[in-house]
């Protein structure tokens, strides 16, 4: 057992956890922060995928210990109380869920996306770049519109900052 | 995962004291390989002691002619260096096509080096580039360094550093990668070194690992072209055949990867 003490979701928390505890466990069993889900076992699904220390990484390929003193944001801090994030706004606007249980991966990995990119966002990138992220309905062409509508209020909102 | 003892590394030389201590340890570097091999339990180690975090090896240096690149260097890193991308942009592109963003943020050079998995990228640029693999005893050559599938020269508990990479007149790579894994299904890699001389690695491609490509460098020295390889013809035998492809439709691949890779080198 360890003491992990990281910040999640602007908060500062310290868990007790077994030295194989994944990041993922320790954020859905510990936290019951469990809008991050466990999709597959074998690190290509994106449903867990989380920011650590602003990087969109797989938090069922990451050990609890190592995000031990990093800033992590996981889908139940991207809202600002009732105001949903605009990435959050476009996919319930584009209709870009159909089950939703890889929606929080897509989310987290769409922000990302947009961050790297900024206003050079086209389709053919955004399909690239959500190579990490299953969706088993096969849902992407909406979360592709949704992405791409979201990076544009993305960009109004920055401005408007 | 069956139990283990985590441990965070904070230079080279306390990373490798951990390592000597523990009854079965394991190098942790991105994780991207290891901690999926833990988790389906075919890897169990006593200890693991994570390189992410040691300060002094990460980043990326250009020096003359020579990009170093240190061994717990993410591929994201890599891909976005605007050093990289001027002095060898290949291998920035490389770094740019491994697995999915969220792996190319953990994972790393030296990690991927340390796996030599076959169908990897790096190994490719190491072999085609004449690398040296830096680590914490010594200097090793790339052509000394792979030694097969999943093996190479490194010592039990010793440390891939850096790598270095001479910069190449031209160099270019291009993959096929399986739609599933974005593992290499074949990957050439083709570069002319400043002296002239032309060297071509292929991975994903043989039951051995990392491979040169004689045929493929003989007739780029005669005429650095793609169409200078429309005659040549690889040879099947040695060459992996399973799901994905027959040895045959590998050995093919070979070629129009390296016909590719010479077309996006200029």
């Amino acid at each position: 057992m360890s003491t992990v003490k990281l910040t999640v979701n602007g908060k500062a928390v310290s868990v007790d956890v077994e030295d194989r505890t994944l990041l993922v466990h320790l954020l859905r069993e510990n936290l019951n922060l469990t809008g991050t889900h466990v999709g597959c076992d074998t690190s290509q699904c994106g449903a867990c995928v989380v920011h650590v220390d602003g990087r969109a990484v797989k938090s069922c390929t990451m050990l609890a210990g190592q995000a031990a003193g990093c800033n992590v944001t996981t889908i139940e801090g991207l809202a600002k109380g009732d105001e949903l994030h605009p990435m959050q706004a476009a996919f319930r606007d584009n209709h870009g869920l159909q089950c939703g249980y890889c929606t929080p991966g897509m989310i987290m990995s769409a922000v990302d996306i947009v961050h790297r990119h900024g206003g050079k966002l086209d389709e053919e990138t955004v399909r690239h770049e959500l190579e990490g992220n299953i969706c088993r309905c096969t849902g992407y062409h909406n979360i592709v519109k949704a992405v791409l509508d979201a990076a544009g209020r993305m960009k109004v909102a920055q401005a408007a900052e | 995962m069956y139990e283990t003892n985590y441990h965070r590394a904070s230079s080279v030389a306390d990373a490798a004291a951990t390592f000597a201590k523990g009854a079965e340890s394991k190098f942790l570097a991105g994780g991207q390989t290891l901690l999926p091999v833990m988790k389906q339990r075919l890897a169990a180690p006593t200890d693991v002691i994570d390189l992410s975090k040691v300060q002094e090896m990460i980043g990326i240096e250009v020096s003359g002619d020579t990009v170093t690149i240190k061994g717990a260097t993410p591929h994201y890193d890599v891909a976005q260096s605007d050093a990289v991308q001027k002095a060898i942009p290949a291998l920035a592109n490389l770094a740019s096509m491994i697995g999915d963003p969220a792996v190319r943020y953990r994972g790393t050079i030296g990690g991927s080096l340390a796996n030599n998995d076959p169908a990897a990228d790096y190994p490719a640029a190491l072999l085609a580039l004449g690398a040296t693999v830096k680590t914490n005893k010594r200097s090793i050559t790339a052509e000394d360094f792979f030694k097969g599938l999943f093996t190479t020269a490194l010592e039990d508990g010793e440390i891939i550093t850096a790598v270095s990479f001479p910069v190449p007149a031209k160099a270019g790579y291009a993959k096929f990668p399986n739609p599933a894994s974005r593992f290499a299904l074949t990957g050439v890699f083709v570069a002319r070194t400043k002296a002239g001389d032309v060297r071509v690695a292929a991975t994903g491609a043989s039951q051995s690992g990392v491979m040169r490509v004689a045929p493929i460098e003989q007739a780029l020295k005669a005429n650095w072209a793609a169409s200078a390889l429309d005659s040549v013809t690889i040879p099947a035998s040695g060459l992996l055949a399973d799901i994905h492809g027959s040895a045959d439709y590998r050995a093919n691949l070979v070629k129009v990867m390296g016909q590719r890779a010479v077309t996006a080198a200029g």
